[in-house]
Formats: structure tokens, sequence, C-alpha cells
């Protein structure tokens, strides 16, 4: 047993695009041919099947399991339970170890895992968990984050208490400045279930080693992570797992969490035979976390010119039965709760609970999707209580370079919103509605109208997004970089265990090496631990870290080079494909001065240290990199149906420094389309703890006939802390879309809105 | 039961196929054809659309017993030896391609579409990706590449 059929395998990036350029992804024309290897086609002589019994039940006890019938059929090779975890029985995303690996006497959310069957065929694996009989004590769920949060009374979910995490943010003096407020206004809003329905399903190929290790082959955006989980929980040392990136079909923070990797472990384990373990849609939407609904509370007090003199906030924020990244969520949500704004005197308090409604952890954005929808809502009923329209309200309020955040960190970076506000306003307007096409109007082709009860709206939106890992996290990616002549041509081969989860790292990377090292050719090796730790492919920190590590590990090849040199130059540079001095002209190509030998270097790169939030005031410089976007979106609304077609939805983002301006714009594009989801039509519908939806027939994501157009206007206003200066770009737009678009409904209807998804009967009311 | 058909341009007899298979399962588990995509598995996203018989359908949706005799085409099947489909040429150099997934059966249903109409307009391109859920792209850049494909196929045609 050795490798997997149509493992991933290395990737050569030709071609001459440096950093700033737009090369062509490396692996597209494999992904367009159908021969790129996602974690879903891993095939390897002699495998079985593995699959997962779940819980129907939210919240029950386990009276007693019998595995007799299942583990007497044909075809059948094991069946596993908790008391087959060879090591830990509890793992967890941010080493709370809270969550079980297979259930324990008791279950806290409907689908959690309970036991393993390893069959020939999928259909022989189904039947066997078909053949598991448990007797259930089914007890009622606790799914109320309200008296989650304030309820000392109300059982505990599991063994931590509530609430998982509770931030209070202290910016100024609300109570002295509350009398002095001419206008107030208030607003409770609410944020649904988003599920990241990323494609590609949870999968993956689990290979036993004959020294008693295991290889790996699955889908993650950060394997070292799940290292620190797997291990401990299968009994096995780091040394004796080795994890392979396989292809991975998006991830957008649902692969932050583990899903297959320890059962696919155990059943390998177990049985001695290669396990492949491929969810189908409706599993998924149980094999991951979501993004977490919140409940918000604002209070906004302001002069009657506009200026925002107080903010008093409550978020609450329901996590699930287990911690995941709840803590993190509650952490972004807190610091960035009244987002780009620069409000003198400001309360939040912010809490995550337990309860047992689907666990909820990482989700593009996190934490300040939520917080955004409440804030943008709360810029625009202060806007018309004072009368002042939506932009003008923003500009007046917005946070600039030097202002300070709610957390009391200065903003160092440029930050220019009233100005990207403006350019959002200028933007020429769509073409009015064509109602001679049905096709145009809300609804489209089921359209029962003729349009007569069509409003257009527009609305705007500002995202502020925290960058990277932040409250003083040791946040760090490493990249090893070799150069050698292959064919006679001086060739770089780029070594991270970086998640390619779609976002484009594998094109930056090589683009990076080239303009590093003055070459065109460079291999992107598959990701691995056999490297150190890259970090997670989230927070839109890639670019910025694992692009700064290529960048570091390329420095110091290049400084190697160059020692090789022979005349002690100091003025030298690489040129296409060249060792120039800048006094003397070229002096050698590389290959000629590296011959045989080869360079390697590795190197790990850290942004900017951050702090902790002060635990009773959530002061501190908590955040390495902000990101910022500005939404406007113009819809059209049938007032009489109930329905909404976006029409356009336009960006205006700035992004420090374009790398690749394709990759970009498709980031950007990418995390409207999330945004706009989100506003009007993606909600995992949760009754008395259960999923009434998990199908893409019932969970809506949209399609091709729900996008509009979008225009975008990308801005370069450096970060000086950030390699190039860039800044990460992918979740920011996540945040704007939602408040843009739903603010343009209320444009259109006159309606309060309160709650996303809108869904026609909030607009027919 | 064993099923025979043609893909690709080459004849399979497939034993040991379960009645209950579904014709994806038998290309990606059976013949070694994994770029026609799992993603839904219930006909909902597209990303499994194959040729049968010359029309595109959802593979996840057909019974392998009903492709007994007749032809599939996936889209491992559309490059040549001359090289990539113009479709997916396209989608490669528009952008259209972010973590690929849903790519296979986009390329395929474009691939349809071109050939049926060879001038598509905006709201026609729409309509008949209207089955296909990408994740990733908002369908900009997929829209720039069926025009691209489409532009370049009246072109050489």
């Amino acid at each position: 047993m050795t490798t997997p059929l149509r493992a991933p395998r290395e990737i050569a990036a030709p071609g001459n695009g440096g950093v700033g350029d737009s090369p062509l992804r490396p692996d597209g024309t494999l992904k367009v041919r159908g021969e790129f290897a996602y974690s879903s086609d891993l095939w390897i002589e002699g495998m079985l099947w593995g699959a997962t019994l779940r819980s129907p039940h939210p919240r029950a006890r386990i009276v007693s399991m019998d595995i007799g019938l299942a583990l007497a059929m044909n075809g059948v090779h094991a069946v596993l339970t908790h008391d087959d975890v060879p090591g830990r029985k509890h793992y967890g995303l941010d080493l709370t170890w809270d969550q079980p690996v297979l259930a324990i006497g008791e279950v806290r959310h409907q689908g959690e895992p309970i036991a393993l069957v390893a069959a020939d065929h999928p259909e022989i694996a189904r039947r066997a968990l078909k053949a598991i009989a448990i007797e259930w004590e089914v007890l009622e769920p606790l799914t109320d984050a309200r008296r989650a949060a304030f309820d000392p009374t109300y059982p505990q979910v599991q063994e931590r208490p509530n609430p998982a995490r509770y931030q209070p943010v202290r910016f100024g003096d609300v109570e002295s400045v509350r009398d002095r407020a001419e206008v107030v206004v208030t607003g409770t809003y609410e944020v649904g279930i988003q599920d990241q329905a990323f494609l590609g399903p949870e999968s993956g190929l689990a290979v036993p080693r004959e020294d008693g290790g295991l290889d790996l082959y699955v889908a993650t955006q950060w394997m070292h992570n799940d290292l620190k989980q797997i291990g401990p929980c299968l009994g096995l040392t780091d040394e004796q797992i080795h994890m392979t990136l396989s292809g991975v079909g998006g991830a957008f923070g649902g692969r932050e969490d583990l899903s297959m990797q320890i059962h696919a472990g155990m059943l390998a384990l177990r049985t001695g035979r290669p396990i492949k373990i491929v969810y189908n849609r409706e599993e998924s939407f149980f094999g991951h976390v979501h993004r977490h609904p919140a409940e918000m509370r604002y209070e906004y007090g302001a002069t009657r010119d506009g200026r925002i003199l107080y903010a008093d906030v409550e978020i609450l924020l329901d996590g699930g039965a287990y911690t995941s990244a709840t803590l993190n969520v509650v952490g972004n949500a807190a610091s960035l709760g009244v987002g780009p704004y620069a409000i003198p005197n400001v309360k939040i308090d912010t809490y995550g609970v337990y309860t047992n409604n689907p666990p909820c952890g990482a989700m593009r954005g996190f934490g300040a999707v939520q917080a955004c929808f409440a804030y943008e809502s709360m810029m625009d009923k202060l806007g018309a209580a004072c009368g002042i329209d939506p932009v003008t309200i923003r500009q007046i309020n917005a946070a600039s370079q030097g202002t300070p955040l709610a957390t009391g960190q200065i903003i160092w970076a440029p930050l220019p919103m009233a100005e990207m506000l403006e350019q959002a306003r200028r933007l020429p307007m769509p073409a009015p509605l064509d109602a001679s096409d049905i096709r145009n109007l809300p609804g489209g082709a089921s359209q029962t109208t003729h349009g007569e009860g069509v409003r257009r709206g527009v609305g705007y939106g500002v995202g502020l997004k925290n960058i990277c890992f932040s409250e003083g996290y040791d946040d760090y990616s490493t990249a090893r970089v070799r150069l050698e002549v292959i064919g006679g041509v001086a060739t770089a081969l780029v070594h991270t265990a970086a998640a390619e989860v779609g976002q484009g790292l594998v094109t930056v990377e090589a683009q990076i090496a080239r303009t590093e090292l003055g070459i065109e050719h460079v291999v992107i090796h598959p990701a691995d631990n056999g490297v150190d730790s890259a970090g997670s492919s989230s927070a839109s920190r890639q670019t910025y870290m694992t692009g700064g590590a290529v960048k570091t590990a390329c420095e110091a090849v290049r400084q190697e080079l160059f020692a090789r040199v022979p005349g002690g130059h100091t003025d030298l540079s690489l040129v296409g494909g060249k060792i120039v001095s800048e006094s003397m002209g070229v002096l050698a190509a590389i290959e000629d001065v590296l011959g045989e030998d080869a360079i390697e270097e590795t190197r790990r790169f850290h942004h900017h240290p951050t702090t902790g939030m002060d635990k009773r005031t959530g002061q501190g410089d908590t955040h390495a990199q902000l990101g910022l976007c500005v939404h406007r979106a113009v819809v059209d609304v049938d007032v009489e149906l109930g329905l909404v077609k976006v029409v356009e939805l336009a960006a205006v983002q700035d992004v420090g420094k374009i790398i690749n301006r394709l990759s970009l714009e498709g980031q950007i594009h990418g995390g409207t389309a999330q945004g706009l989801g989100l506003a009007v039509m993606e909600e995992i519908v949760v009754r008395d703890g259960k999923v009434r939806n998990p199908s893409f027939t019932d969970y809506l994501i949209p399609t091709i006939l729900d996008m509009p157009p979008m225009r975008l206007e990308i801005l370069e206003n450096a970060d000086p802390r950030a390699p190039y200066g860039l800044r990460g770009a992918g979740e920011p737009p996540t945040l704007s879309s939602t408040p843009a678009v739903v603010a343009a409904i209320r444009d259109a209807t006159g309606l309060d809105l309160t709650r996303v998804p809108v869904r026609p009967e909030h607009l027919t009311e | 039961m064993r099923v025979n058909f043609t893909v690709n341009g080459r004849a399979e007899a497939v034993d040991d196929v379960w009645e209950g298979e579904s014709l994806l399962y038998v290309l990606r588990e059976r013949v070694g054809l994994p770029g026609s995509k799992n993603a839904c598995e219930q006909g909902e996203c597209g990303s499994c659309t194959v040729y049968l018989d010359g029309t595109p359908v959802c593979s996840c949706l057909v019974a392998a017993g009903q492709v007994e005799g007749r032809t599939v085409r996936t889209v491992e099947g559309l490059a040549t030896e001359d090289g990539l489909d113009p479709v997916q040429e396209a989608f490669v150099e528009c952008g259209a391609v972010q973590c690929g997934f849903c790519t296979p059966g986009l390329i395929v249903q474009a691939h349809d579409l071109i050939d049926r109409v060879p001038d598509p307009s905006d709201a026609e391109i729409r309509e008949a990706l209207a089955g296909n859920l990408c994740r990733c792209t908002g369908y900009e850049k997929i829209l720039d590449a069926v025009r691209l494909a489409a532009s370049r196929k009246a072109v050489s045609s």
C-alpha cells in the first residue's frame, strides 16, 4: 500500500507573471479537464467505505446501543463506538477538547456522530448504520440562547458552563453623555444561521502504514491544527501521521473543524485497510459548523446634525453544543461591534453561548458579519431620524487613519472610508427596469404579474474586518523554497502546508517566487506536514501570511545565491534569470552560479504582534490588519408578491496592493455573493433544535439568475506593515453586501426589516 | 449486474454494479472518471452534468442501468489531442475557476449551450446555467468565460 491513485501532485507554474500581474491559476487546466484530485476523488486498491451514524435527536441519552446485527452483516468489516477511540475521546478546534469523537452516553445536537462502520460498498455501510439499535431517552432540547446567557437556572448543555465567552467593551463613558443626545435610535436585529455550502463535500482517505502510522489525504483549512487534535485522539504522535492536502472544493470556514479525519483514521487503524469517507449533501449539513445566529440590541444617541455620541450594544451569539470558534467569533463581534465609525463612547456586551441548536463556528467574516448587519442598519436608521442621507451620515461618523476603534486601537494605516463612500455614490446607476422582458422582473420567469408592484431601491453598506488572527495569538506561516537547475532552467520549488481552497493561493505563491527570484519556472509542492504550519486559510490571511513566508524564504535563498557570486558585490539583484550588479551590469546566469547545487531555505513569517482584549474593558491593540469594503446595492422589489431582484451590486474596496487582479476580483465577487445570499435567501431553519432544510432543495444559495452584475472599484492604499502593502481581501465584501442589499429593500418598501434573510412574508405584511 | 455503455468514445462493460448505483457513482468509482462531481447527489447543483446521448443530464439522477447501450460524454472527453475545448480554455483564462468543484458541470452545460445557441445573450447564458451552483465566483467570471468561448467558437466556425 503506497500512494493512492489520483493523489495530489506537484503543480508546475510556468509563465512570467510576478506580483501585480494576473497569471492564470497553475491548477486551472487540471480543474477544467476534470483531472484535479479532490478529496472525494481519491481511490486506492483494497479500500473500504466508512460511514457515520448520527443522532436524530438534539438532546438525548443513549440508554443502550447494540451493534451486533451491523457487525454480522456480510461486507461489514468494523463497527466502532466511543469505546474504540484509541486515545483522547474529545477534540476541539481551539483545543478546548469539549467535543466527543463519538457520543459518550448522550448527544447534544442533531447529527452528532455516534458510531462508525467500514464496509465493502457505501450501500452496505448505510444498511449497517440502520442495523445499529439504540434505545434513547429523549430530552427536551435547550434552545433558548437568551436564557443560556442570562438565566442561571437554565440547565447546562455541556461540562463548560455558559456563557462560553462574555466580552465587554468599554470606551469613553456612555452614561455621562446619554442625556446629551438629541436623537436616540434603537433597534433589535437578528441574523439567521448561514451555511458555508461549499460544493465539495467532507471527504478523504486514510491509509494505514506498515509502521503503524497513517497517511491522511483530506480537504482542510489548517492541517497542523487538525493534527494537534487527530494525533492525541488516535493515540499517534505527530511523526506517525503524514497528512497531505487533497483538492479542496471550497471551505469558507466550514473546514476549520474536523469532520471525518479522526473517524477515517480509527477505521483504518482497526481494519488495516484504507478507508474512504465521503459525506453526501444532507450529511454535510450536519458534518460542519455554521455561521452563528445572532440577536443584537443597539441604541445610538446622537446630536441633531448626526454625530454619534454613544453606542450601547448587546450581541448574543448562539454557538450550539460545542465551543468550536465561538471564543473568536465573540472577540470579533465585540471588537468590531460598531464597525468603522469613530464613536467617542461605546458600551458593547457580547455573549457566546452553548445550546442544543446546530453547532456554529467559523464562516467567512465571522462575528463581524453579524455585527455589520446591525450597525449598518443603525446608520440608516440614524440618518433617517436626522434627515441625513445614508452616505452622508456614514461620512460624518467615519473612522479614518489615526482615529481609535471601540477597543482603543488606533487605526494605523490609511482608511479612506469617507472617500470610498463618495466613490460608491458617484458610480453610474444601472438602467431603469425594462419590464418588457419578464426575466428582468423580481421572480424572473416565475413572475405572475407585469411588474405593476415593482419598486426600485438603493442602499449602502460598509464593513470592517480584522485580517489575520487577533487577540495576541502567535500567528505565523512557514515556507520552504528550493532553488535548483532542472532541465537547464533555474526553478523554484515552493513548499508550504497552506491550504489552497480555491482562493488562488498557489497562483500568488508562484508570483511572489518569480518576483523575488527573478525567474519564470516555479513548482508548487503539494501541501503537507513535511513542513511546519502555515496557519489557517481563514481570516483573509494567506496572501499576507503565507505570501509573506514565501517572500521571506525567497529573500534568504537570494542572499545565499548572492554569497556565491565572487567579488563581494553589495549591489546585486535578480532580473530575468540573471544576477545583475547595479554598477557592473549582468554578472552571470543563475544557472551558472548554482551549477549542480540547490539552495533551500525555510522561513517562518509573523505579522505585527497584537494584544489580547482586556477582560473588563475590551481595550487593546487586538487586530493585525483591517480591511474595508463599501457596497452600493440597487434592487427591484415586487411589494405585492414579496419578491426581490438585486439589480446591481457595486463594491469599492481598498486592498492595499493588488497582487493578482483576476483572483482578487473573484474574491470580491464571491464574497459579495455570499453576502447577498445571507440578505435574501440563505438560512438553516431550525425548530426545536432540528434542522428542517438540510439539502440544496430547501437551503437556497444564489444561482446565476440571482446574482446581478457587480461593478468593482479597487483602491491600493498600502498598509505599511504588510508584505507589498497588501490587505487581505476575501472577507470584507461578505460583510458589506448584506446590509447594502437590505438597505436597498428598505428604500424600496419603507419597511423596517430587522432580520436576515429577508423573506417574502417580511415584505408583504 | 453488468452495464455496457460507451463513455468518451470507449466501450465499457462494468461488472458487479449494484442496482441502486447512479451513473455518477459508476463513472467516479468504477470506470476511473471522477471528473464529474458529487456535490449534492440530488440533482440540485449540476456539478455532475454529463452528456447522455448528446443531452446534458445530472448523472447523479440517472440509474446505472439506464445507460445500458447508450453513449456518455463527460468533462474528461471534451479536450482533444490538440488541446482544451474553447469552453475549458475560456474558463481558465477568465478566472471562472476557483475551487473548481462546480467547473466540470458548468463546462459541459456551457458547451451544450454554445452548440445550440452560437451567440447567446446574457439572459440566455443565465437561463442555461441556472441549474449549476457555484459557491466561489458569484458567476461574473463564468459569464465572461461563456461569452469568450462563444465568440471564439463563432470565429473558428
